[in-house]
């Protein structure tokens, strides 16, 4: 019988640990953007700091209220959500979540959004000017949301055709030094060809894959219960799709692919893994267990015991 | 995790579920609930009925799956608790009114326990439920069948009224507070707020409200709020 919590098991030997243009993820289990906040809210349920990293709330340069009505429904297997970029904007999360992020001993990522070409260069500029003032002490990496269908101007735009992306991408890595992901869109025309051009244009990684454009429609009323018409789709419902996607993306590119698409089990951060991925994201299965990142860590823990598993790195990519 | 004591149908699609365990919480404040794996994908937020000396319990209407799943449970069945959470109806002296809809009465007998003496309305559309519960606690009960319950209360007599309820209800109720303050009897509206929810503890923002100072999370600045402070859209 092994315990997990024995620092002597052969548990603790296995090496869960990724590195990422120089930043070290501890565990491959990163917390998704738009379903942890900036992790304040769980890290009263659980220890955050086990985590291998968070990605923050998705921030555009001005503030968002997000869309008004319905901002989820719930789907077979999944969710669809709506909510359209709420938050309060770089300089204020800048200004008032990043002395929280200076406490915390895991990899932080500001996934940022926006609505022009304008707005995301300029929310760019200002995570590096806070960077060279900080130090790099809050953080570590910026993950560019090129993709949220829940926006009616830019992000998704953006998202689906390689060459409108290439010079947004371009401009973005011009503006900052920090390590760059740029999260990308399964709704794109080719996902592994906007991929490739990521990497093209000098991100350190690619984050796939952001929510899938879905509908629901409320036969009663006569129309789409979202007053956006449209919404994202995420959850178990999408996970094979998305690990069809990083299987394909991680044989094309050479950079780190950060995979997510309906995680809710360790073996499914297993099969990312072993389909490409470098690190996993978790999103929607936070609000299916609020403990969501300790259970997964625990159980991914002892995967590696049952299959002696040294290292990922034994596993990554070898299907 | 919980076991539940009892699951009791009251009136049409309308369920008294009684759960064993150590649970407490603040009146209006709500649990997050689940009784099954991983489908449906998100937990149900319900409402503190009351709390008693061998576990919790809620008030639930069959609407959608999730809460079909409930109205399945028989005693000594398994069920997940997350809680308490939110923030829910302050503790007010003074004149005091309770006034529910339907199952908009769940949070508030918890309420008539904790202010001795409050007034208590009870409006239903047909068939009453879970009224005499509601008798040991209230200086006054009024139910209502049929009608709108919001008729039977005169603004101007209380300092403090708690609503809960439909939707045009708790428009309804905002719009008599804004006239009694306007007519010289200032009172405090506050309204629990129904919305759907994902996380539950202020992380998905998908149950914003809009409120005069900006966007509020249901879940964790509510679910409830002056009525003064919410803007309804519709």
């Amino acid at each position: 019988m092994i315990n997990i919590g024995d620092s002597s098991s052969r548990n603790t030997e296995a090496d869960l640990s990724t590195r990422i243009a120089g930043v070290t993820f501890k565990n491959p289990i990163v917390m998704a953007s738009g379903t942890f906040g900036f992790g304040k809210e769980y890290a009263k349920y659980y220890d955050v700091n086990e985590l291998g990293g968070i990605s923050g709330k998705g921030l555009t340069l001005q503030p968002k209220a997000g869309n008004q009505g319905t901002r989820v429904y719930e789907t077979a297997s999944g969710m669809l959500n709506s909510v359209g970029l709420e938050n309060p904007g770089v300089a204020a999360f800048l200004d008032k979540e990043c002395a929280y992020w200076e406490t915390l001993d895991t990899v932080r990522i500001v996934n940022l959004g926006g609505n022009t070409f304008e707005d995301y260069v300029a929310g760019a500029e200002l995570i590096q000017k806070d960077a060279d003032t900080r130090g790099r002490k809050a953080v570590d990496m910026i993950e560019l949301n090129i993709s949220c269908p829940n926006v009616k101007e830019g992000g998704i735009a953006f998202g689906i055709r390689t060459c409108d992306a290439r010079e947004l991408v371009r401009a973005v890595r011009q503006a900052t030094s920090l390590p760059l992901s740029v999260k990308l869109s399964p709704n794109a025309e080719d996902i592994a060809d906007m991929a490739l051009m990521c990497q093209e244009e000098g991100a350190d990684a690619v984050s796939l894959i952001n929510t899938i454009s879905g509908m629901k429609i409320d036969v009663r009323r006569r129309r789409s219960v979202f007053n956006n018409l449209y919404a994202g789709l995420s959850g178990p419902a999408i996970k094979p799709i998305a690990l069809r996607m990083v299987n394909q993306v991680a044989k094309r590119v050479d950079i780190p692919v950060i995979g997510m698409g309906g995680i809710t089990s360790a073996t499914d951060i297993v099969e990312f893994i072993m389909a490409g991925a470098a690190v996993v994201q978790v999103g929607t299965y936070n609000f299916m267990n609020m403990r969501a990142g300790q259970d997964l860590l625990r159980d991914l823990r002892q995967f590696m015991i049952e299959e002696n598993i040294a290292s990922l790195d034994e596993i990554r990519g070898i299907v | 995790m919980g076991t539940v004591i009892s699951n009791e149908r009251l009136a049409d699609n309308v369920y008294h579920l009684r759960v064993s365990g150590e649970y407490g919480g603040e009146m209006g404040q709500f649990y997050m609930l689940r009784a099954w794996g991983a489908y449906p994908v998100l937990s149900r937020p319900l409402s503190i009925h009351q709390v008693a000396d061998d576990g919790i319990e809620f008030l639930y209407h069959v609407v959608g799956e999730g809460t079909e799943l409930f109205a399945q449970l028989t005693p000594g069945d398994s069920i997940n608790l997350e809680g308490p959470f939110g923030s829910g109806f302050p503790a007010v002296t003074g004149r005091v009114a309770l006034v529910g809809g339907g199952i908009g009465i769940a949070p508030l007998l918890y309420c008539a326990r904790e202010i001795p003496g409050c007034d208590v309305y009870l409006g239903f559309s047909r068939e009453p439920f879970r009224t005499e519960e509601f008798r040991p606690y209230a200086a006054k009960l009024t139910v209502d069948v049929g009608g709108l319950i919001l008729d039977n209360v005169d603004f101007a007599e209380y300092d403090h009224i708690f609503v809960c309820g439909p939707h045009p209800m708790l428009k309804a109720a905002q719009l008599k507070g804004i006239a009694a303050a306007t007519s010289g009897s200032p009172v405090n509206v506050y309204l629990s707020l129904e919305n759907r929810m994902a996380c539950g503890i202020g992380a998905c923002l998908v149950c914003s409200v809009s409120c005069k100072d900006g966007q509020r999370k249901a879940c964790a600045d509510g679910p409830v709020f002056l009525a003064e402070e919410v803007i309804f859209h519709d």
